[in-house]
């Protein structure tokens, strides 16, 4: 099958619902090592025990971006191709981003706290990232204010095109200002600062959080096909009623 | 043995965790049970799509 084929919603649907419980059982397996993994990691010569918060805080950040690229690309899709699926993505991503947006304030937060000595500074890589989960707020807010989901479909993906602009800005922040959160040290030229034994517990967190929001964002996308089959039987009722 | 230091932020920072992540399996499982019914409901009543009587549906019914 081409993915050009999975447009259809119902071969989506047939897709999803057989994909949905093999992905979630593989979540759950790759959870299960991951953090285990992290239990076993030791504490960073520096930070001592907190350093553990960044299992969850990285992967956190990571999603809460990868998802707003993806609403990207699916805006694209809607704006530029009108792909049947694009806006059911875009819509279906959008509370998952923001939870993992939040997932990743808040856990920064209370790592901020024992090695800042405060939970919350205005500088540009915090600020950029509180921007990005209003951005998911106001997204959300959109596709509720509009009945029509083609019409409001339009407005989100314009709003989520120029919201893109945040994307490099929490990227780069940390290297065009001076900011209070570290430097890249995961992914960059030279490799990675972090020593293995706490770089590879990371990184399989990641793996299951990838896996996990792939997991959600496919059962968000089969509710939001379903919810329109809903809208569309409500509507031919009440014309026949008419 | 001792706790090591400033282990309540981990535990808060691990509890915020497991909230978010069950907040959003729980709001998935519970969406689809309740579109499901709707649907049902609606079907019961003989409400049904040109396209569900047809064998393969097109995309932009479903837009």
């Amino acid at each position: 099958m081409r993915i050009s084929e999975l447009a259809n919603p119902s071969r989506f649907l047939r897709v999803a619902n057989l994909a949905i419980p093999w992905l979630g059982g593989a979540t759950v397996i790759v959870f299960a090592y991951a953090i285990y993994r992290a239990m076993l990691a030791p504490d960073d010569y520096q930070q001592g025990a907190t350093v553990k918060i960044m299992f969850l805080h990285v992967p956190s950040a990571w999603l809460g971006m990868l998802c707003w690229g993806l609403m990207t690309v699916a805006a694209l899709g809607t704006l530029v191709w009108r792909h049947p699926l694009a806006d059911v993505t875009a819509k279906a991503a959008a509370p998952l981003g923001a939870a993992f947006t939040l997932l990743c304030l808040v856990t920064g937060s209370l790592w901020g706290r024992p090695e800042w000595g405060t939970y919350w500074v205005w500088d540009a890589r915090l600020t950029s990232e509180l921007i990005l989960f209003l951005l998911y707020l106001g997204v959300i807010a959109l596709w509720r204010t509009v009945e029509d989901p083609s019409r409001a479909a339009r407005g989100v993906a314009i709003l989520t095109l120029v919201g893109a602009v945040d994307l490099p800005i929490i990227k780069f922040s940390v290297d065009w200002w001076n900011t209070l959160h570290q430097g890249t040290s995961v992914f960059r030229l030279g490799g990675s600062t972090i020593d293995s034994t706490i770089l590879v517990p990371l990184l399989l967190m990641a793996a299951a959080f990838t896996l996990l929001f792939v997991t959600l964002l496919l059962a968000a996308m089969r509710n939001e096909i379903l919810r329109r089959r809903v809208r569309t039987l409500r509507l031919l009722q009440a014309s026949a009623a008419g | 043995m001792q706790a090591p230091a400033h282990i309540a932020f981990i535990a808060a920072a691990y509890g915020a965790g497991i909230v978010v992540v069950a907040a959003l399996i729980a709001w998935v499982m519970l969406d689809y049970r309740l579109q499901r019914r709707i649907l049902a409901e609606l079907e019961t009543k003989g409400v049904s799509r040109r396209s569900a009587r047809e064998p393969e549906l097109t995309a932009s019914e479903d837009r």
